[in-house]
């Protein structure tokens, strides 16, 4: 026990004189909990339209005007004919067309019906989906109000109207920041628990100073503790910053008990850590250990639910997505945060992260006994 | 000197596969000698030596190491020997002082002892107003000698040396094997593997090993005689001639 | 030359005897792709939610199992209460809740009029939203129905086009910034840290002591990784049309010449970052924060620029991978051509110049 204390010291001096880790160990939480949820925003607005109206009558006006005034799109380009405006959207100056045919006006009122076409610059399939949803609904709204211009009140239902109220819980704002922070929070703790550990186990590889300890009376398990230990505290460090961030900048107070994401968060590093161990006995460099561990992040982080809920994932990505220990911190950390879950809603959770947590932790001392 | 044999080894064998690196190695060290381990690169010293200091497990054979042995009491082994690897091996980012304070730690001295050997240390190798100065901004032969000091902090019964002087003046190289015969007599056997031949002619008994067998193993004097030779060196390479294996 | 050629010999032999850097960087773009490509996908399907039916009538079976028989859902559970809800939200297992009022069919048939409630977890307000307007979606169906298709009058019907990509497929979007991603990972970063290890090592020392103009030490270090970057660029475009589906609708040499242009520039910035750094941790970590992170916040690589504010554009600008990204969907999926992505190739021929300029001088400082 007391060699372990005399590793932990060395380890937590290191770390110390590292002042290149310790700036990172700070600025990383703070440069990525203020860009990531502002920049991963799927909202859109400022969407650029161009407008082709060929009927220049009232109507096409107060339609024209309702676009402008929604505060989704804004209009850069307004050209005489489709082909024109095609080009304003090859040249990326608009990303809609909105084209209004001739007989707009007149073609609603005596005909009762009319045609509006919406060409949208689809490569990004999301966003044009959204900017024609949007647009779409703008039409319609103002189709309302001309049916009700023409359609005398007072209205007795003279069809079945199945009226659907929609409430929108736990983020009633519909602030999309709200399902960026957690899961940052998560994605923080995992680059700590997991990219420092591997590099930092490699380093003494690289450096020769793990045969020096090897040959030592100091026993594995020691060796490993002492290198599990420091990174562990880290992580609930980088965490507690990640906390103060998300309440300065963003007013996210966790609906639920933070003492329990803590709790989960303490598993959650203990498997983390077992991995990054796992990654430090495949690696012979720093380089190695660098890009294995960033390879595996990716292909974790893309399959976690950060950015698309794993719900959409076809079978196999979702299987890979199960098997995947930061989809769990993700789940748990938006339920506390955002719903209030309790300590029996995220057991299940509870209970998986820590078969990772033995299952890898196993894995590498196995491992390391037979490679190091 | 005594005739306690520290190190004895019985046809002691490491295979990879079909490849022997090294063959039935047979010897015995005495305490306090100063034992030389030669052999060209490829030869298998360091195979031989990763298993006298228990980190590599024999694939035949026996080998008692401090009165231990090496498959059953890897444990009791690591705690009677020193080890000085070719890199040195001492954390650059601590300083003198810390380095010497987590290896007293590790090999289990009191808090007291550390603070009294490391001030003695510290006096003897003239680095008191460096000790809290980090090993890496140290010259090289600073390093090295404070990394042997390191290794026999401990007072251990054998201290193993992986090419320890390389890189380094003569004159610091000439120091530092009077600090090795300053421990050679303080009782602490020491087992140093080196390619300098004129450092062979400083040990007491010299072992050569080519392709993974040890050919020769005498005094340098009685090695000479045997081979007829003048020096170390073309003793060498009579037998390395020979070899099959190396770069 | 024939210095240069050695030099280059060794650098692919320190590459490829690195296996497992190498199956990294051959490997991570084909595994970003067909993550990106197929799993995440904002299309939705089976998605867990709740019913708490107050009426148990033939409207609300109806309903029920239009919902039912949907893809999008599953139906988790049904509930029997109002209390009820709220846990199945925290418990995590539904994303969506249904209530239906007492006596809804009774209500619509003879007041003409009925009430419902979505309740979503908001959470995710964008899948919220999806998921609502789904329900809306079938739920207006079987309104229509019950209308007995009477047409509303004064109807604007609207005619929805979608260019370049009718089938709204994540690849076209995904492919340029993954390629954007990893030439500037490749580049940048296996360039700077191979050179940095050299530095560390000690060799690199030996290399400018030789007869070896510095200049051609340095192009020997990057070619490699040109070639390494170009070997990406063929397998990702391979995928794209093969796999996904995505032909080159512009020119191929076109998009080559911008490719190499933009490959070029990673690596004058691989190297300035070494100049600027002394271990290979340092450099590590340079890349990985000041590099990799903001290319893949802010270049348009996972999302779209026009939504974020506009300090944040305006940072992007800086980003390389950024306008290279541009240039590829104008290339690539549009098809238009030189004519129109001038500026852009300006602007990245730019920052290869100010690269070059400021490596060159670091590199001179150094040397004295």
């Amino acid at each position: 026990m007391r060699t372990l204390f005399f590793l932990l010291r060395k380890e937590f001096l290191q770390i110390l004189r590292n002042k290149l880790m310790i700036r990172m160990i700070i600025a990383l939480p703070v440069v990525q909990l203020i860009i990531l949820p502002n920049a991963a925003n799927y909202e859109m607005k400022n969407i650029n339209m161009s407008i082709v109206d060929h009927d220049h009558s009232e109507y096409s006006r107060q339609l024209i005007n309702k676009f402008t005034s929604s505060g989704y799109f804004q209009l850069t380009d307004v050209s005489e004919t489709y082909k024109d405006a095609l080009v304003v959207v090859e040249e990326d100056k608009a990303d809609l067309i909105v084209e209004i045919p001739q007989g707009f006006e007149r073609d609603l009122i005596r005909d009762n019906k009319s045609k509006i076409m919406i060409v949208a610059n689809a490569i990004n399939g999301q966003a044009s989906g959204l900017s024609v949803s949007y647009a779409n609904s703008i039409i319609q709204d103002f189709n309302s109000e001309v049916r009700v211009e023409w359609i005398k009140p007072p209205r007795v239902n003279p069809q079945p109207i199945i009226e659907i109220t929609t409430r929108n819980w736990f983020n009633p704002k519909m602030n999309y920041k709200y399902f960026m922070v957690p899961g940052v929070l998560v994605l923080l703790v995992t680059l700590v628990g997991f990219l420092l550990t591997a590099i930092n186990i490699v380093k003494e590889k690289e450096d020769g100073t793990i045969e020096q300890l090897n040959v030592s009376p100091i026993k594995k398990y020691q060796f490993i503790l002492g290198k599990l230990i420091p990174f562990w505290i880290i992580g609930n460090i980088v965490l507690s910053i990640g906390f103060g961030i998300s309440y300065i900048v963003y007013g996210i107070v966790p609906v639920g008990n933070p003492l329990l994401i803590y709790l989960f968060a303490a598993i959650y590093l203990i498997a983390l850590l077992g991995f990054g161990l796992l990654v430090s006995t495949f690696a012979e460099t720093q380089q190695q250990a660098m890009f294995i561990s960033y390879f595996f992040m990716t292909v974790f982080i893309l399959l976690s639910g950060l950015f698309a809920p794993i719900e959409n994932m076809p079978g196999w990505a979702r299987i890979l997505a199960y098997m995947n220990p930061v989809s769990y911190f993700i789940d748990v950390m938006r339920m506390i945060v955002l719903k209030g879950s309790g300590f029996t809603d995220i057991l299940p959770n509870l209970g998986i992260i820590s078969l990772f947590a033995i299952g890898f932790n196993t894995l590498a001392i196995f491992n390391y006994k037979k490679t190091v | 000197m005594q005739n306690e044999i520290v190190i004895k080894t019985d046809k002691l064998t490491k295979k990879f596969g079909d490849f022997i690196a090294a063959n039935e190695i047979t010897f015995e060290v005495f305490k306090g000698e100063i034992f030389g381990f030669l052999g060209a690169n490829g030869a298998g010293k360091t195979t031989a030596m990763k298993m006298l200091i228990g980190i590599s497990k024999p694939s035949s054979g026996n080998a008692n190491i401090a009165g231990f042995d090496v498959y059953k009491n890897t444990e009791d082994i690591k705690r009677s020997i020193g080890y000085m690897s070719q890199k040195f091996s001492l954390y650059e980012d601590l300083t003198v002082k810390e380095n010497l304070m987590l290896f007293g730690g590790i090999y289990g001295l009191s808090d007291e002892v550390i603070e009294t050997k490391t001030n003695e240390l510290l006096e003897k190798l003239g680095l008191q107003n460096d000790a809290n100065k980090l090993v890496g901004s140290l010259p090289l032969g600073w390093k090295q000698k404070l990394a042997f000091s390191t290794a026999i902090f401990h007072a251990p019964k054998i201290v193993f040396l992986d090419e320890p002087t390389g890189g380094v003046d003569p004159i610091t190289r000439r120091q530092f094997w009077d600090m090795i015969y300053e421990a050679a007599h303080n009782g602490i056997t020491v087992f140093v593997t080196t390619h300098y031949m004129d450092e062979a002619e400083y040990c007491d008994r010299v072992s050569i090993m080519v392709d993974g067998v040890i050919n020769a193993l005498d005094s340098p004097a009685g090695l000479k005689k045997q081979f007829n030779a003048n020096s170390m060196d073309d003793v060498f390479l009579m037998l390395a001639r020979q070899a099959k294996r190396g770069d | 030359m024939k210095q240069l050629l050695t030099f280059i010999k060794k650098e692919f032999y320190h590459i490829l005897r690195d296996r497992r850097s190498m199956l990294v960087l051959l490997g991570l773009p084909i595994v970003q792709l067909l993550i990106f490509g197929f799993a995440i996908t904002t299309e939705t399907r089976n998605c867990n939610i709740a019913i708490l039916d107050n009426s148990k009538d033939e409207a609300t079976q109806n309903i029920i199992s239009r919902i039912e028989s949907s893809t999008y859902f599953d139906i988790e559970r049904t509930l029997s209460s109002n209390d009820q809800i709220e846990n199945a939200f925290k418990t995590g297992r539904i994303k969506l809740a249904i209530v239906f009022q007492s006596n809804f069919q009774n209500d619509l048939l003879h007041t003409n009029k009925t009430q419902m409630q979505i309740i979503t977890d908001a959470s995710d307000p964008n899948q919220a939203n999806t998921l609502a307007n789904y329900v809306s979606a079938i739920v207006k169906d079987y309104q229509q129905e019950l209308n007995q298709n009477k047409e509303l009058p004064y109807t604007i019907n609207t005619e929805i086009r979608m260019l370049y990509n009718p089938q709204l497929k994540g690849e076209y979007s995904s492919v340029p910034g993954v390629m954007g991603m990893i030439l500037l990972l490749i580049s940048a970063m296996m360039t700077s840290i191979s050179i940095v290890k050299e530095k560390e090592i000690g060799t690199m020392e030996v290399l400018l002591v030789s007869p070896m103009k510095p200049s051609i030490v340095i192009i020997s270090k990057v070619i490699p990784y040109f070639i390494v970057s170009l070997i990406n660029v063929i397998t990702i475009l391979l995928i794209s049309n093969f796999v996904f589906g995505i032909p080159i609708q512009g020119s191929f040499i076109l998009l080559s010449l911008i490719t190499v242009i933009y490959i070029i520039c990673s690596l004058a910035l691989g190297i300035l970052i070494s100049t600027v750094t002394s271990s290979q941790q340092a450099a590590m970590i340079i890349s990985l924060m000041g590099l990799m992170l903001p290319v893949v916040m802010l270049s348009g690589y996972a999302f779209p620029i026009a939504n974020m504010p506009l300090i944040l554009q305006i940072i992007s600008n800086v980003i390389p991978a950024k306008w290279y990204i541009i240039m590829v969907k104008d290339v690539m999926i549009k098809g238009i051509g030189l004519f129109e992505i001038w500026q852009e190739l300006l602007i990245i021929i730019g920052m290869t110049s100010f690269f070059l300029v400021l490596s060159i001088k670091r590199f001179k400082v150094r040397l004295q």
